[in-house]
């Protein structure tokens, strides 16, 4: 019941925010928020059908961006079909086209690659992934080379008779289709092929013991997801109007494991979490810092590390303690933890971009700027600031850290009594 | 005739570099289960360190202490980050390893900057090898070939003939009985993947001045190490050898055809014209696809043999 009205919100929030930043002196649309939203509407379908493979099924595929990509692409070519009057059909169902080009050549590729699991699967990919890369910039007809391919996406064929002219209504396709994929992903969780990928990714022997086949539950698994990676390909193409190969190079798989990973696999919900949450730090943190590679990479293996359930799993874990009516216990211990962490925080930033403006920054011409002074990175004081309080905030935090773990566990503890 | 010898010589140069980076990969995967994504970026790490040692010390003291630091890089990689996530089974490892991939790139470029490093061929060793058919022979690669070789029949022997490798053997195998006999698998373990890590480092080292030090060596190398373990069969040695050297010829090969497949198909009276996609993919020249050749292969292969070459088992 309570989830019902999270998701209810979360709609009506995702189809308010574009007016809340309405521009009312000049009746305009903040482009900056639409275009993040509707990005975000595509990570969202990408770090979902992501998890169907990994948070789900245990399997750790390199090549997502791949069908992404290929939804993409077949999407261009439908629109130009479209435009020139060779293929009758309306602007929305556009995404189900490429998620069909999707779930093709992911059964294609899903043949060859489930027949593995575990690291030898994650390998296949990894060279699917490479040629297919390699492939899109050496073939000039479907592909485009490295200049891609583009289209026009207002094919003046719509179900609302919409023109799709601006980007609020490309918006709103996009929101649509994502519920829909959303909702869609959410029933194959329920259904007898969700439950025995759940199953084979726990204990595969088990699986295979009481007559199911793995390998068809992996390939299924692997098709369907490639389906709505799809889907979300298509929305790319309709939003950018051009796709070329970073659409399905190896960076955009590494982002989808991120926002699934970062997100939290265990939990359905989890992986939209995460792709809201890189893509808001993307559009922010790499307008600031051309380091943002080593901040997501060290979040990343910070949560292997420390929080394999990802961000969804760590709230999951205050659900029997909210319950109890114990959460007050826990601030002041989160209280504690903050300043050694921002102290921590701190430390790491300043010490990443004092190195990274010692070397890029110099040869980019660049200055260090903070609130405003600008900042010598080859004198002592910066350098030892950052040094200092990473030290000390590491230090406390972990003394810190066992405090709170206590604390944690004696909660726990009362809770399940 | 000629443009065959030298282009066995320089496939085998180059099969012999994939294989010092892929052996290590090798290693690691049967001992430890663990695909170690970060491998080629540590092969990176080794060019690097080896282009900043080299300008204080020299190039020879370099190919002694660039790749110990790679295995002590590795060493710390495996004691203070594998081992904790250990316990979260297979794919949280190879997580890690994902994540470190990342992390090495960039440190590298905050490190030495984003431009091309003109770390060069030493001079003593920088001539003319010998001439074959009016084409210079670098002394160079032969001793590219000479330090793989060396240091293929160092490991061979290490593992074949010391007591260390019968130790490393009976824990791929049998870990819990090595354990059970007193010995420290954990610390075999750090061995290994430090062991690995100082090969890859190795290959950087006399990698890095025969193709060029930049931040994307480890992205370009990355992917064909990895096709060429898991053609040869993970986990096998052997089998990994044989990769290394037909992926290296292949390499090789590819840039001097210039036929097509159309151009196979002309005799027998098949001729395709005009301007569309089954034309352009039959009309490509070998030479311009050659990129693509290792990844085809890889699927070729998997696909009749899901094992790999010389695999002997399922992951």
């Amino acid at each position: 019941m309570k989830s019902r009205w999270l998701i209810l919100t979360v709609i009506v929030v995702a189809i308010a925010l574009p007016w809340c930043f309405y521009d009312w002196g000049h009746h305009r649309h903040a482009g900056f928020l639409i275009s993040m939203l509707s990005q975000m509407g595509m990570m969202v379908i990408l770090a979902l059908s992501y998890n169907m493979l990994l948070g789900q099924a245990g399997l750790f595929s390199l090549c997502h961006a791949t069908f992404f990509g290929m939804g993409g692409y077949a999407t261009i070519h439908f629109l130009n079909a479209a435009g020139d009057g060779g293929l009758p059909l309306p602007m929305e169902v556009m995404p189900l086209l490429a998620g069909l080009a999707g779930l093709g050549l992911a059964i294609l590729f899903g043949s060859m690659a489930t027949k593995q699991r575990a690291t030898a699967f994650a390998m296949i990919t990894l060279g699917i992934s490479e040629l297919m890369a390699t492939a899109a910039l050496m073939f000039h007809h479907f592909f485009g080379g490295e200049g891609g391919v583009t289209t026009n996406r207002m094919i003046d064929n719509s179900v609302f008779g919409l023109t799709y002219a601006s980007g609020l209504q490309v918006y709103y396709l996009i929101l649509a289709w994502t519920v829909i994929a959303t909702g869609l992903m959410y029933f194959l969780t329920l259904t007898p092929l969700g439950r025995m990928a759940n199953a084979t990714r726990d204990n595969f022997e088990r699986a295979q013991f009481i007559g199911y086949d793995p390998r068809m539950v992996r390939f299924l698994q692997f098709a369907l997801s490639g389906f709505f990676a799809g889907i979300g390909g298509g929305l790319y193409a309709i939003t950018y109007e051009i796709v070329t190969f970073d659409a399905l190079a190896a960076p955009l798989s590494a982002n989808a494991l991120l926002m699934a990973y970062i997100g939290g696999t265990s939990v359905f919900g989890g992986p939209i979490l995460g792709a809201i949450l890189i893509t808001l730090l993307q559009s922010g943190v790499s307008l600031l810092s051309n380091s943002w590679l080593v901040y997501v990479g060290v979040m990343f293996i910070a949560m292997v590390i420390f929080a394999p359930t990802g961000l969804a799993g760590i709230i999951k874990a205050h659900g029997p303690i909210q319950q109890a009516g114990r959460m007050r216990g826990l601030l002041v211990p989160y209280l504690r933890l903050v300043i050694p962490a921002l102290g921590l925080l701190l430390g790491f930033v300043g010490l990443v971009e004092l190195m990274s403006f010692l070397t890029i920054g110099a040869a980019q011409g660049k200055k260090l700027v903070l609130f405003g002074s600008a900042i010598d990175v080859h004198a002592m004081l910066p350098w030892a600031i950052s040094i200092g309080s990473l030290v000390v905030g590491g230090l406390w935090l972990r003394w810190e850290a066992s405090g709170f773990h206590r604390v944690w566990e004696d909660l726990a503890a009362e809770v399940r009594r | 005739m000629e443009t065959l010898l030298i282009s066995v010589i320089n496939g085998l140069v180059y099969g012999m570099l994939l294989f010092m980076l892929a052996s290590g990969l090798t290693l690691i995967f049967s001992m430890m289960g663990v695909l170690n994504f970060a491998h080629a970026s540590i092969y990176m790490v080794g060019a690097y360190l080896a282009f900043t040692v080299s300008r204080f010390l020299g190039f020879f003291p370099a190919l002694i202490i660039a790749p110990v630091l790679c295995g002590l890089i590795g060493a710390a990689i495996e004691i203070w980050g594998l081992r904790r996530v250990h316990h979260n089974g297979h794919i949280a490892e190879l997580l890690f390893t994902f994540g470190l991939v990342f992390i090495i790139q960039r440190l590298v470029q905050m490190t030495w900057g984003m431009l091309p490093m003109a770390y060069r061929v030493p001079p003593s060793l920088d001539f003319p090898l010998f001439v074959m058919y009016g084409a210079n022979f670098p002394a160079y690669r032969g001793f590219m070939l000479l330090v793989s070789a060396t240091m293929l029949l160092g490991t061979w022997v290490l593992l074949k003939k010391t007591r260390i490798g019968l130790i490393i053997q009976a824990a791929l195998t049998h870990p819990s009985m090595v354990s059970a006999l007193g010995h420290n698998v954990p610390r075999v373990f750090t061995t290994v993947f430090a062991g690995g890590c100082l090969l890859a480092g190795l290959a950087g080292v006399i990698g890095g001045n025969y193709q060029t030090t930049e931040p994307g060596m480890a992205d370009s190398m990355g992917p064909i190490v990895f096709v060429v373990v898991v053609f040869g069969g993970l986990g096998s040695l052997a089998g990994c050898f044989v990769a290394s050297m037909i992926m290296g010829m292949i390499q090789t090969f590819a840039v001097v055809i210039d036929y097509s497949i159309a151009d196979f198909l002309r005799p027998l009276g098949v001729v395709f014209t005009g301007d569309t996609l089954l034309t352009e993919v039959l009309t490509v020249p070998v030479a311009r696809i050659g990129a693509l050749l290792p990844f085809i292969m890889m699927v070729t292969i998997l696909f009749f043999r899901p094992r790999g070459l010389m695999g002997t088992r399922d992951t």
